[in-house]
């Protein structure tokens, strides 16, 4: 029993295109793959030397984050301005909200400015739903991340390391350690594999940090990180945060590393060539030992420049799905 | 005014009478059931074929906001709302502000109540000064200015000794004390049900085991205490099923259930839609089919509207950041109907739910039909249906079921045999 | 109406193109195919001209000027140009010639790529429908349709040109 079908109509315009991207839930295989094709050949495009395409010239991308945050900022940022879109990031910290204005006035008053497509991260679960269905439906909306219910860019930035080392889905073995409770990026990333067909995901973290439920997604829970880790063909290793030390989730960092890190010893458990991941930034010697980090298997760094071509990819086809929903709206009226 | 309700079925739950058959008020007063007594000449007659009188409804939780909360609802707004759907005494808590912890707050509550003249009031005093769970609000002034029974809500009492010496002393005035069982600490942070749909949705989660936790530990206290208790806003499945086991060891407490909880899943939740954001949350399938269950059973004899109207800024933001509450006293009828419709109670019962168990649970001087008392009735056409929305009178527009067409429509709502709502 | 055979046409093309170059001094073109039917038409003439030179693939879906009306084009896919840019003397290469836009976009894309000295362009169908100032240097026919007609490339072999009619709109 998942609550699935709710959120596609929302971001697919009439035609079944993308027309905000909110969470990867609803959205089919095919979509999933076309993101991944139009990033492959944005990929090409950074390797130039002049790395930039006009396809979202003249236009305006608005970067609005309610939550700190320096790597998704920037490579949003970059992403926009090698589409040729002009950009500009809002840090709308607490000072907004403690001078009494609503989110939905803060947008209400950006969304005045004539931007064309709002990358919005927000504390709050649910955040980008609510922005694309109550103060920008005809904008393009795309989820930096909302609270702990989806990163759908990080995911599908995943999907294309995945792809690109490993070539396909459908014969993997993934895992996912650590904190998957409190993580978008885990409940993105099993979303993601299973809608891609993934047919061996895994999930290795103690009970504290594992949600009610989690079996709706498909995968396999391990307590055990050796058993979990056995014959991978990848491993995502989450970040652990300091503050769940405290309220009785974990005893220390120490015990943690001692039981679910992942060292060099532990990832010779995983097949030879299995891919190292992490959505960043890393705690060495938390949850990862700095040689796997630095180390020959691991593609940290690879899901950086990932991510820009990702994220070029959604910003435009969210664009080319607006644009596609105003024409077959004006063609509608026309005719009546 | 001397007035004659002729031809309607009557249904008296408490006095198992279903029977078509006239009504005569005479001094606001029911004077006579069925035979015209000697001399009445009606001045006001209602033609009532085809329409069912029933006592006027009881609900045991509607939040008039007023004083301290204008923008989100009056005293007159929301009485008027009530008796469109069919209330004619209803329970107010104490969670305005200030507080309901002083006499001066309920005289003021029950002045406007009788200005506004559209249902009967019986607010419900805090059982601590201030709801901050520390001292005992004075109970028994506050009974003698009008209150009927005394809750914090769902913030209760942090030490377990204070809250068993306030019941205590409840206890030794006979004074009914409502539990809204949550313990506080399961329940921190939480804004859903602890499942599948908000781990799905990242939401974090209210267990069930802050109800079923708490519940344990009130009910040994109301057996060492032996205060008259009231369970409000079950949830689970399980709690119901403690307070069967409670009953059925001969500890006589009552429990209410929000109409809601009776409909509603966490599955609502799914697209992050405000107007599921309920406190305490909604849960699953098999806790609704368990609290049906109960209800059916009448281990849950009470079934309130919980009504909780909410100004549009309220709604109006990401699910973490809105305010809890559903505004529908003014659906208490028809929406409950749905549950005859559905087949799980027949009508004589969910009337009883609605009248005569809320009543007998807080003790309170309503919903019965026989000669001689107050003539507070309902008088409702079961055929046809309420477009719910249509002229709503309360401030909240905060209601999932808003467009929904709903069975059965009031017609007249009589409070002490005067017309206070008619459509 | 009868349309030509490609295969009867690349001969005459490969030796304008012969003469072409010489009469420019060009000695070692880079030859640019226009995905997908130009990289078609580019391998046959590279056949025909005996040359084993390596074939860049141009990818023009993020030029298009028409990204507002018709959005992305679902098939995307890299541009593969296997040699530098800067300085280079290129030969384009594309099906059927029609308004000029997709030629227009190919030229941006090239210079994003860096200057290049010269660019000379080849085409298999010259429909005469020009709607900006761009000319083939090297042509294999010459074609004028009625309205809503429209020639197809279907390749790479054999390579073979359909007309089709345009579905009526209102």
């Amino acid at each position: 029993m998942t609550p699935m079908d709710a959120k596609r109509p929302l971001q697919l315009n009439d035609q079944g295109q993308l027309r905000h991207f909110l969470s990867l839930d609803g959205l089919p295989r095919e979509l999933l793959t076309e993101i991944l094709d139009t990033a492959d050949s944005f990929l090409e495009v950074g390797a130039r030397s002049v790395k930039k395409v006009p396809l979202l010239r003249g236009k305006t991308v608005c970067n609005v984050f309610f939550e700190n945050s320096t790597r998704t900022r920037t490579t949003f940022e970059l992403a926009a301005q090698r589409l040729s879109a002009d950009v500009i990031t809002l840090n709308v910290s607490t000072s907004s909200t403690s001078k009494g204005e609503t989110l939905f006035d803060t947008l209400r008053n950006l969304e005045a400015m004539a931007a064309d497509i709002f990358v919005v991260r927000h504390a709050d679960s649910g955040a980008a739903h609510f922005i694309a269905e109550h103060v920008c439906p005809n904008l393009a909306i795309i989820n930096g991340g909302d609270g702990r219910h989806a990163h759908p860019t990080q995911g599908m930035l995943d999907m294309l390391t995945i792809r690109r080392h490993k070539g396909g889905f459908e014969k993997l073995s993934v895992a996912i350690v650590g904190d998957i409770l409190h993580s978008r990026v885990a409940r993105s990333n099993m979303l993601a594999l299973k809608t891609l067909g993934c047919p061996d995901i895994r999930v290795i973290a103690p009970k504290t940090l594992l949600p009610v439920g989690i079996e709706q997604y498909g995968v396999t829970v391990y307590s055990d990180l050796a058993a979990g880790l056995k014959d991978v063909d990848v491993v995502i290793m989450l970040r652990l945060q300091r503050e769940r030390m405290t309220g009785g989730l974990l005893p220390s960092e120490g015990e943690f590393y001692r039981l679910f890190g992942l060292t060099e010893q532990r990832l010779a458990l995983a097949k030879p060539d299995a891919l190292v991941m992490h959505p960043g930034p890393i705690n060495r010697g938390v949850e990862i030992e700095s040689a796997v980090a630095d180390g020959p298997q691991s593609v940290i760094l690879n899901q950086v420049t990932y991510g820009i071509a990702v994220r070029m990819a959604v910003l435009s086809m969210a664009m080319s799905g607006q644009n596609a929903q105003r024409q077959l709206n004006q063609e509608a009226e026309e005719s009546n | 005014m001397r007035t004659a309700i002729l031809g309607a079925r009557v249904i008296d739950p408490s006095s198992n009478l279903d029977q078509v058959v006239d009504l005569f008020i005479d001094g606001g007063k029911l004077v006579a059931i069925g035979q015209t007594p000697v001399g009445f000449v009606a001045e006001k007659i209602i033609n009532a074929q085809g329409l069912v009188a029933a006592p006027g409804l009881v609900d045991l939780s509607v939040a008039l906001r007023e004083p301290g909360y204008s923008r989100k609802g009056s005293i007159a707004s929301e009485t008027l709302a009530a008796a469109a759907g069919g209330v004619t005494s209803l329970c107010c808590p104490p969670f305005t502000k200030p507080v309901l912890d002083t006499p001066a707050v309920a005289e003021l509550i029950l002045d406007r109540a009788r200005e506004a003249g559209h249902t009967k009031v019986f607010p419900i005093g805090a059982l601590s000064k201030d709801l901050a769970g520390e001292q005992l609000a004075e109970l028994v002034a506050l009974r003698d200015a009008g209150c009927v029974a005394f809750g914090d809500g769902l913030d209760t009492f942090r030490s377990t000794r204070t809250l068993r010496r306030a019941l205590e002393y409840a206890a030794t005035f006979d004074l009914t004390v409502i539990f809204h069982s949550q313990d506080h600490d399961l329940a921190e942070g939480g804004l859903a049900h602890e499942g599948a749909t908000a781990s799905f949705l990242g939401l974090a989660g209210i267990p069930e085991t802050a109800e079923t936790v708490a519940l344990a530990r009130d009910l040994l206290l109301v057996e060492q205490s032996g205060v008259r208790a009231h369970f409000s806003q079950l949830t689970s499945a399980r709690g119901a099923q403690q307070i069967a086991e409670a009953q059925a060891r001969g500890l006589p407490v009552t429990a209410d259930v929000a109409l809601y909880q009776l409909i509603l899943t966490d599955e609502a939740l799914s697209d992050f839609s405000s107007l599921y954001h309920v406190q305490p949350p909604l849960r699953t399938r098999a806790d609704r089919d368990g609290l049906r269950a109960a209800v059916k059973s009448g281990v849950i004899s009470a079934i309130a509207s919980h009504h909780q109207p909410h100004e549009r800024d309220a709604k109006l933001a990401p699910f973490g950041a809105t305010e809890p509450g559903i505004s529908s006293v003014q659906l208490l009828l028809p929406l409950a109907m749905s549950l005859v419709e559905d087949g799980l109670l027949d009508l004589p019962t969910l009337l009883a739910r609605l009248s005569s168990g809320p009543a007998q649970a807080l003790r309170l001087p309503a919903g019965r039909l026989s000669v001689g008392t107050a003539a507070d009735l309902l008088l409702f056409d079961p055929q046809a249906s309420t477009l719910a929305g249509e002229s709503w009178h309360s401030k909240g527009a905060n209601c999932p079921f808003i467009g929904h067409c709903l069975p059965g429509a009031v017609r007249y709502t009589l409070v002490d045999g005067r017309i206070s709502y008619q459509a | 109406m009868n349309l030509p055979n490609p295969a009867e046409l690349l001969p005459q093309m490969a030796a304008a193109l012969i003469g072409h170059l010489n009469q420019r001094q060009i000695s070692e073109p880079r030859f640019i195919g226009i995905r997908t039917g130009g990289v078609w038409v580019a391998q046959a003439l590279l056949e025909a001209l005996g040359n084993p030179a390596p074939l860049g693939i141009l990818d023009v879906s993020f030029y298009r000027d028409d990204f507002t009306q018709s959005g992305l084009h679902p098939q995307v896919q890299p541009s593969e140009l296997p040699f530098e840019v800067e300085g280079q003397h290129l030969v384009l290469i594309d099906d059927v010639l029609m308004s000029g836009r997709t030629i227009r976009a190919a030229l941006n894309e090239l210079f994003d790529y860096g200057r290049p000295a010269s660019v000379t362009l080849v085409c298999l169908l010259d429909l005469n429908a020009h709607e900006l100032p761009i000319r083939p240097d090297v042509v294999g026919a010459s074609l004028s349709l009625a309205a809503g007609q429209r020639v197809k490339l279907s390749g790479p072999t054999p390579l073979t040109l359909e007309l089709q009619m345009l579905a009526n709109r209102e």
